[in-house]
C-alpha cells in the first residue's frame, strides 16, 4: 500500500472526522445495550443484562417472541434477494438480449415505476392485498417489497448482460446448447458478481424495510424485527437500555453476515467489472 | 471427416427495415474453402450467422448436401464455428472448451479424452490444454478455439476473421496452417474475412460482397484478372486497380483532358476505364505530371496526374520519379478493364 501524497492527509482526515457522528452512534448504540447508565459514551453504570431478557422472554406487551421476529426477518429477507435475483435476471436478460415489440417502452416504464416512491403507494397496495387476500400475511410483503425493488434489479442486471460478448453465446448454441441452456450455462455463470452485487443489496434493502411490514401486517406473529423494535418505542416509558438492545440484536446478523462474507464481498466491489 | 456441400437458395435478411441481405444463390462445393470478403456492413457475417442457424433467413432456403437447414436449430446442423473473439469460456480450462461440444452430446469420457486430445496435438496446444484461455497465449487461443470447432467432426467448418487478432508474423503462419489443416480434413469451409490478402490466399473461390450482395464468386486469380464491375476492380489488388470516369467510343477512351487506345468494343458513351497501378509503365504516349513517389522497399508506388485525373503506378526501385517532373506514360490496351455507365464489365 504505498503512502498517501502529505497533501491528501487532511483530505483523510476530514473523511474520519465525517464519518464519527454514524461511529460515535453506534458506540453509543453498544454501549446503551451493555450498561445500566451511559454518560455521553462513558459508561457509568454496571453491566446490565437485564436489557436483553427480551431474547428469551415468550411474549412482551402483545409483542411475539423475539426469535419468530427473528425467523421471519430472515425469511423475509431471503426470500425477497431470492425472487428478485432469479426474475429480475430473467427479464434483464431477455431486455437485453432479445427483441420484441415494446421492448424501449418497457424499459422506460420500469424506470419509471422505479421513480415512484414506495410510500405513495401504500394506500392502493393495502387494497390491492385485501382483494388478493395475501393483507397481514409474509408472502404479500414479500411480494410487495420485490416488486418495488425489482427495476434498479432489473437495470443493474441488464448493465451485466450488455456487457457479456454476444460470441460467447452463438459459440453455445453452435456446440450444441439450447437457447434456455445458453442463458442458464453460459450467461448466468458470467454474471455471477452481478447476481451476487444484487442480492446483497436486495437482502439489506428488505432486512431494513420498516414502513411495509409495519402498515401491511397486523398480527404479531409475521412482526419482522422493523416492527418489533418500533413496538418498544411507542411504550409510555421507553426503556433506552432495552430499546438499544433490541438494536443491536437486529444489527447483528448483518453485521455476522458481512463478517463472514467479507472477503467474498470485498472481492465483489473491487472486481465486479471486470466480468 | 468428409465435408458435404452447402447451397444457399434466394437467402435474405432483413432487420426491421435494414436489408442486411438480398435474395443470395451461391454454392459451396464439398470439401471446398470459400471466402466471403468485403468491407463491414457488407452482409458476409450476416450471411455466415444464417448458416450457422444463429439467425433465421427472412426468405430463402439453406442446404447441406440434399438436407434443408434453414429451420434447424444450430446444434442440429452440424456446424463447426471459430469467432473473431475465439469466445473461449473464461473459467474452463483450453481442455474443457475444446471437450465442451462432446459433452453436450454425452459422449463417454474416454472418448472425449482422446478426441480433445486427438485434435489439440493436430493443432500443437497439447501441452497447454490444463491452463486457462487467460493464460495462453493469442496464437494458442486461437488454435483453441479452432480445436472446439473441430472436436465434433463437423461436415460445415464456419470462420468469421479467425486471423483477425493475430499479430501480423503469426497471422501469416496461421493462415498457412488453417489452409493444410482444411485440405487434409476436407471439411467444407466458409471464411468471413475484409482482409483481400487472407481471401485470395486462403480460399478457392471468394465471393466478394457489397451493400448486402454478391458482387462476384469466381477463383482469386479470376476475381483479380477479370473483375466483373467496378467495384470489384477497385476493392481487390493492392495497391487498387485506377478507376477513371470518361467516355468510350470505337477504340478509344477519352477522359477529362487526355485519352487513349483501348480495344475495340461495341458499347459507346459513359463509363470506366480500369488499370492496375503494376499494369502502368513509362515510354507510351500519354503525358503525365509527378505528384510523389512513396518507397515501398520492393517498388515504389507513384502519383501522377494525367489531365484532371490521379493515377498511381508500381515501379520499378530504381527508376528515378522527380517531384514535377513529366513523364510519358503507357496504358497497355491489352491489360485495361472497361465497365459500362452501370459500372458493369464491358468485354
Amino acid at each position: 500500500m504505498p503512502l498517501l501524497p502529505v497533501r491528501w492527509r487532511w483530505l483523510v482526515a476530514s473523511g474520519f472526522l465525517l464519518c464519527a457522528p454514524i461511529v460515535a452512534g453506534m458506540a453509543w448504540l453498544v454501549l446503551t445495550a451493555l450498561f445500566d447508565r451511559v454518560h455521553g459514551l462513558v459508561p457509568a453504570g454496571p453491566l446490565a443484562p437485564e436489557n436483553w431478557a427480551f431474547v428469551g422472554s415468550p411474549s412482551v406487551g402483545g409483542r411475539p417472541p423475539a426469535v419468530v421476529a427473528l425467523l421471519n426477518s430472515v425469511l423475509f429477507s431471503f426470500a425477497v434477494a431470492a425472487v428478485e435475483i432469479v426474475v429480475a435476471s430473467m427479464a434483464a436478460y431477455a431486455i437485453s438480449r432479445l427483441h420484441f415489440p415494446g421492448r424501449s417502452l418497457y424499459l422506460a416504464v420500469v424506470l419509471v415505476l422505479h421513480a415512484f416512491p414506495a410510500v405513495s403507494l401504500l394506500i392502493a397496495i393495502f387494497y390491492i392485498l385485501r382483494v388478493l387476500g395475501l393483507f397481514d400475511t409474509l408472502v404479500g410483503v414479500i411480494l410487495v417489497k420485490t416488486a418495488l425493488e425489482l427495476p434498479l434489479g432489473i437495470w443493474l442486471m441488464k448493465g451485466f448482460f450488455d456487457f457479456l460478448s454476444w460470441e460467447m453465446e452463438m459459440a453455445a448454441l453452435v456446440d450444441g446448447m439450447s437457447r434456455w441452456g445458453v442463458f442458464w450455462k453460459v450467461a448466468l455463470p458470467m454474471v455471477r458478481p452481478g447476481l451476487l452485487a444484487l442480492g446483497t443489496f436486495a437482502l439489506l434493502s428488505a432486512w431494513g424495510e420498516f414502513i411495509l411490514p409495519f402498515t401491511l401486517i397486523v398480527s404479531s406473529r409475521s412482526w419482522t424485527l422493523a416492527t418489533y423494535l418500533q413496538s418498544f418505542l411507542t411504550e409510555a416509558f421507553t426503556d433506552f437500555g432495552m430499546v438499544a438492545a433490541v438494536g443491536l440484536f437486529y444489527a447483528l446478523p448483518v453485521l455476522v453476515l458481512f463478517g463472514l462474507g467479507q472477503r467474498y464481498l470485498l472481492n465483489l466491489y473491487g472486481g465486479g467489472v471486470k466480468g | 471427416m468428409r465435408g458435404i456441400e452447402v447451397r444457399l437458395e434466394g437467402l435474405s435478411k432483413h432487420f426491421g427495415r435494414v436489408v442486411a441481405l438480398r435474395s443470395l444463390d451461391l454454392e459451396v462445393r464439398a470439401g471446398e474453402m470459400v471466402a466471403f470478403l468485403g468491407p463491414s456492413g457488407c452482409g458476409k457475417t450476416t450471411t455466415l450467422l444464417l448458416v450457422a442457424g444463429i439467425y433465421r433467413p427472412t426468405t430463402g432456403a439453406i442446404y447441406f448436401g440434399d438436407r434443408r437447414v434453414d429451420g434447424l436449430h444450430p446444434r442440429d446442423r452440424d456446424v463447426g464455428m471459430v469467432f473473431q473473439s475465439y469466445a473461449l469460456y473464461p473459467h474452463l480450462t483450453l481442455f474443457e472448451n475444446i471437450a465442451f461440444p462432446l459433452r453436450l452430446k454425452r459422449r463417454p469420457e474416454a472418448e472425449v479424452r482422446a478426441k480433445v486430445s486427438q485434435t489439440a496435438e493436430l493443432l500443437g496446444i497439447g501441452h497447454v490444454l490444463d491452463r486457462r484461455p487467460g493464460q495462453v497465449s493469442g496464437g494458442q487461443q486461437q488454435r483453441a478455439a479452432l480445436a472446439r470447432a473441430l472436436v465434433k467432426e463437423p461436415q460445415v467448418l464456419l470462420l468469421d476473421e479467425p486471423l483477425s487478432n493475430l499479430d501480423a508474423q503469426i497471422r501469416l503462419q496461421a493462415r498457412a496452417e488453417i489452409r493444410r489443416l482444411q485440405r487434409d480434413l476436407g471439411v467444407t469451409t466458409i471464411l468471413v474475412t475484409h482482409d483481400q490478402a487472407e481471401a485470395l490466399a486462403m480460399a478457392d473461390r471468394v465471393a466478394v460482397f457489397s451493400t448486402g450482395e454478391v458482387q462476384q464468386y469466381a477463383t482469386p486469380l479470376e476475381l483479380y484478372q477479370r473483375p466483373q464491375n467496378t467495384f470489384v476492380a477497385g476493392f481487390v489488388g493492392h495497391p487498387p486497380m485506377n478507376v477513371v470516369r470518361g467516355r468510350l467510343e470505337g477504340g478509344t477512351f477519352e477522359a477529362d483532358g487526355w485519352r487513349c487506345r483501348v480495344p475495340r468494343v461495341s458499347y459507346r458513351g459513359e463509363g470506366y476505364l480500369g488499370v492496375r497501378p503494376e499494369d502502368l509503365r513509362v515510354g507510351g504516349e500519354v503525358e503525365a505530371r509527378v505528384l510523389v513517389a512513396e518507397t515501398l522497399g520492393r517498388e515504389q508506388l507513384v502519383t501522377v496526374r494525367v489531365g484532371a485525373t490521379e493515377l498511381k503506378l508500381l515501379a520499378a526501385q530504381a527508376d528515378g520519379f522527380a517531384a514535377d517532373s513529366v513523364v510519358k506514360l503507357d496504358i497497355p490496351p491489352d491489360r485495361v478493364h472497361l465497365f459500362d455507365a452501370a459500372g458493369r464489365r464491358i468485354g
